[in-house]
């Protein structure tokens, strides 16, 4: 199954390898097939109590008045736990790194930014008595109007979602509501074009669904130490934020985890920890706080959605030569990771593609939706997702095979990326090659003897000028058929015209072509 | 407060207690009931069970079978003279459901389970259940059209038409997971041919209303004629008349309403 | 409120245990008898991940009221070693690779093991069918059912 392509780069490398291409048992294997690798919720303590959060029913809404004395008054209840309880009610998860304003209460105090915020936690002897005693829990909503979308967020007078953030963008550097790259004269090129393509792309977000839900058990140690089982991914991680949250030093803690029943990035926002730490600190026991199923999936932290709309100029020959991109990471109603995703995401750009004129405009966006978090690669997937189906559009309108193209606009060693470092050890080319070879997918002889390592560098390193921003407002974007999507039920638009042959092969013609037709959706069709 | 389980010998008792106890449900498999009280349903506080063995029997002789409410699909499965049930009985969960859910559980599933219970709405099934006044039969429209209000009603069998022929009853799910899946569509066709047309068609639908539905537009295109390529044509236009899907996790309300006439158009066809 | 008795066979030892009313068997056999080999992942029968036997029958221990089991016989992972030598089964998910953050591995091998007991040669797609009810969601399926299929008959995996 598995291959090991050493022919590839067999100069750059040490073959003798002890453990790459040989399999290597597992080392809680064991554990694992005879059910005694230790989760989290697998340990039996004394006296065990059980921690519950009622969940605010409204999207967006002013808390006017939270009533808990019948709760209070029901079978089993040991404690409810308010804002006020929690020693310091703000965080954000990246404030450990400096990354962020405290944007985020454990419980909500004033107001609830999503559906599914804890307001109130309820420690009860048993899980049963926690949901008797939620039942009982009167919260007073004032409604407030709510923004899912992230382009609405950004409109004039849209509601604010959190109060950090007046504008609904995460800001950085204390000045900046976006992450921004700019690389050569994107809109002087894409005029040059002989063809520009702008599509939307969007992805919704995504659930982990791991097995095991997350969840926590936090118990009273010796010494004014309290032991902490937990699914957390990031174990130091949840040490510092519990430390931070309730005001203590974290050597107070003793936290015990590794063993997670799956995780994916969901597992990273310390959600369960510092409630069921303080239900311990209030109650003197041993208190449980695991996410049931349906919380999990709910209002258990996804992948963000993201809306992302390219526009790309390409040539005739097939050479990308301009690419502006506006993508939107929904943060949910709060930050916890997206603020680092956006930053991923700019720096990713404009894919492993060596294109001289780059402009990238990436927002971190407040919505009344679920906060967002980690899952594998989150910043790059969708933008990845978005860049390959333009790219196989892009070879579409210019009549080019779609491996060939990829091998055309790779980026190669020495070439000059668009966040000015030098790539080196670039290997898409042969990525493709193989990929094209395992598929049986045809190219021609010079796409297979194209090499990462060949013609990169000299006029690809250079840094271009680089105009400074305009002060305009982009043009609101309209999606633009292609070939590729369905035929719309009725379009006034042209379709792109049959694609002209197949180009040369790829010397680097620098004179723009006229007479090209183009393709913009500000514009239209239009001859030049 | 703990739930409070009363466990019953016989059937009549059961109801009695059922009925008068409205925090009370009947757990049949499980499958319902124990996952209400996982998830913190607390409208729940009694729990009631008989272990009256005239709720599993099955009898599958005759032109109508009987299958008593607490039969699981896995005993379904094991009975060779219920095979036209066994694409239904099969289509639900995964082995350890089959052990454990019930068809009487079945009529109480909501969207997307209820499988079982498309089928039986098909086949023209009665519901006999237990009320104050003794055992009754309902017809299973009449039982779904007011399900909501049934909850304190205890459901001892159901009994269904046998379809003369394999060709005669078609079922389908479509899920999004191969094998198994909660349901996007399901469909079951009863198709009764006398002198070469179709004389009392009953199509069922689930997950296409708030419970399981007739497809009364399509029944009409296909009653009386033969079962050729315009009558399909017809029926399959005419599928969505009548329903009112909702949006869930497993697909859109539109996305129901435009591959209901599609899977509908299969299974009278005999495609895969 | 008061505790209902109850008694059955756990791994073929008799217990005796007090129950709440309502009490499902997954929460029975972890919080009351200490064994911690089924898990709890949904709670609604989507996930398989607290599949026991009950007299040979796989069933889902969270949905199944505790005390409908008193009499009865329940086998769990913890039960599977055959003394110090590890089952069939769970030697080939070792050797195949068959488990990855392990949450789901104890439901799999009950399913599998609900399975070899009345077949002990399936196809590959009653294996498949055998654990439609058990969720891996670090998607190592194909090891799994590769691993079920070598535990039948020695096969090499495909």
């Amino acid at each position: 199954m598995l291959e090991l392509r050493k022919d590839i780069f067999a100069d750059e490398r040490d073959d003798n390898l002890k453990e790459i291409g040989k399999g290597t048992q597992r080392q809680d294997m064991l554990g694992h097939v005879t059910g005694t690798s230790s989760y989290f919720n697998d340990h039996k303590l004394q006296g065990m109590l059980h921690l519950k959060v009622v969940r605010s029913t409204q999207a967006h809404a002013r808390i006017r008045r939270i009533d808990i004395t019948e709760a209070e008054r029901s079978s089993g209840v040991r404690r409810i736990i308010r804002g006020a309880d929690v020693p310091r009610n703000l965080n954000t998860l990246l404030s450990l790194i400096n990354f962020g304003k405290d944007d985020e209460p454990s419980l909500a105090v004033d107001k609830v930014r999503y559906k599914g915020e804890p307001i109130v936690a309820i420690v009860a002897d048993s899980e049963r008595e926690a949901f008797e005693a939620i039942a009982k829990v009167k919260v007073d909503y004032e409604p407030l109007p709510a923004v899912f979308d992230v382009e609405d967020a950004l409109k004039p007078g849209a509601p604010v979602v959190n109060e950090t953030y007046p504008k609904n963008t995460f800001t950085y550097h204390e000045t900046y509501d976006h992450q921004k790259l700019r690389f050569g004269d994107a809109d002087a090129a894409l005029a040059t074009a002989d063809h520009v393509l702008e599509q939307r792309y969007q992805m919704s977000p995504i659930e982990h669904a791991p097995t095991e839900t997350n969840g926590a058990i936090a118990a009273p140690d010796t010494n004014g130490r309290y032991v902490v089982y937990t699914s957390t991914q990031a174990l130091f991680f949840s040490v510092d934020t519990c430390a931070k949250i309730l005001d203590v030093p974290s050597n107070t803690f003793h936290f015990i985890g590794g063993t997670v029943g799956g995780g994916f990035g969901g597992k990273v926002d310390t959600l369960t920890e510092p409630l069921a730490i303080l239900g311990a600190m209030l109650t003197g026991r041993p208190v449980r706080y695991v996410f049931g199923r349906e919380e999990e999936m709910q209002y258990g932290p996804p992948r963000g959605a993201e809306r992302i709309y390219i526009k790309d100029g390409v040539m005739r020959d097939g050479r990308v030569i301009a690419r502006k991109i506006r993508a939107y990471f929904d943060s949910g109603a709060y930050t916890r990771l997206s603020s680092y995703a956006a930053v991923k995401c700019a720096a990713h750009l404009p894919g492993p593609y060596t294109i001289p004129n780059v402009y990238g405009d990436v927002y971190c966006v407040f919505t009344n939706r679920t906060p967002a978090t980690a899952m594998r690669g989150f910043g790059v997937t969708a933008m990845d997702f978005a860049i390959e189906c333009q790219m196989d559009k892009l070879a579409n309108l210019v009549g080019m095979d779609p491996m060939e193209f990829r091998i055309l606009n790779a980026y190669r060693d020495g070439d000059m990326k668009a966040h000015r470092r030098e790539a080196k050890n670039t290997a898409l080319i042969e990525c493709v090659q193989v990929a094209a070879e395992k598929a049986k997918w045809p190219i021609r002889d010079e796409f297979k003897r194209a090499s990462s390592r060949k013609d990169g560098g000299g006029s690809r390193a250079i840094i271009p000028p680089t105009p400074a921003d305009s002060r305009a407002r982009p043009t609101a974007p309209v999606q633009q058929r292609t070939t590729y999507d369905r035929a719309p039920a009725a379009t006034s638009r042209e379709p792109p015209r049959e694609p002209p042959a197949p180009p040369p092969p790829p010397p680097r013609p620098s004179a723009p072509s006229h007479g090209a037709t183009r393709f913009s959706s500000v514009f239209g069709t239009r001859r030049r | 407060m703990a739930v409070t389980v009363k466990t019953f010998a016989s059937a009549g008792e059961a109801a009695g207690a059922l009925s008068s106890d409205r925090s009370a449900r009947y757990l049949g498999g499980g499958t319902l009931v124990m996952r209400a009280l996982n998830e913190g349903d607390v409208s729940i506080s009694t729990v009631v069970r008989a272990s009256d063995r005239a709720l599993t029997r099955i009898d599958p002789s005759g032109p109508r079978i009987t299958l008593g409410a607490g039969v699981t699909f896995a005993r379904v499965l094991a009975e060779r003279d219920l095979a036209f049930l066994h694409a239904p009985a099969r289509s639900i969960g995964g082995p350890a459901v089959r052990n454990m859910g019930t068809v009487g559980g079945n009529l109480f599933a909501p969207n997307p389970y209820g499988d079982f219970t498309v089928a039986l709405l098909a086949l023209d099934a009665t519901v006999a259940v237990q009320g104050s006044f003794g055992a009754r039969d309902i017809p299973i429209e009449e039982f779904l059209q007011s399900r909501e209000r049934r909850a304190g009603t205890l459901v001892l069998s159901v009994s269904c038409t046998r379809p003369a022929s394999n060709e005669a009853f078609r079922y389908r799910k479509i899920a999004r997971i191969k094998p198994k899946g909660g349901s996007v569509i399901t469909i079951a066709a009863h198709l009764p041919i006398s002198g070469g047309r179709i004389a009392g068609a009953r199509i069922a639908l689930g997950s296409m209303a708030p419970t399981q539905i007739r497809a009364r537009a399509a029944e009409r295109a296909l009653e009386g004629r033969s079962l050729d390529a315009a009558t399909i044509s017809a029926a399959a236009s005419a599928a969505a008349e009548g329903t009112s899907p909702s949006d869930n996790a497993l697909g859109s309300a539109w996305y129901r309403r435009e591959i209901v006439g599609v899977h509908l158009r299969r299974l009278l066809s005999g495609q895969e | 409120m008061s505790k209902i008795p109850l008694q059955f066979r756990h791994n073929g030892r008799d217990v005796a245990i007090f129950v709440d009313g309502g009490t499902n068997l997954l929460v029975a056999l972890r919080e009351l008898i200490g064994d911690m080999t089924p898990k709890f992942g949904c709670g609604q029968g989507g996930c398989g991940t607290c599949s026991v036997l009950i007299d040979g029958e796989l069933h889902l221990s969270c949905l199944t009221l505790a005390e409908t089991v008193a009499g009865r016989s329940i086998e769990t992972l913890d039960g599977m070693k055959q003394g110090p030598n590890l089952h069939p089964l769970q030697r080939a998910f070792a050797d195949n690779f068959a488990a990855q953050c392990g949450y789901c591995t104890p439901g799999m091998l009950m399913a599998a093991k609900a399975l070899l007991d009345r077949n002990p040669s399936p196809s590959r797609e009653e294996v498949v069918e055998a654990i439609s009810g058990n969720i891996c969601r670090c998607t190592g399926y194909e090891p799994i059912v590769n691993a079920i299929l070598a535990a039948a008959g020695g096969r090499a995996s495909a």
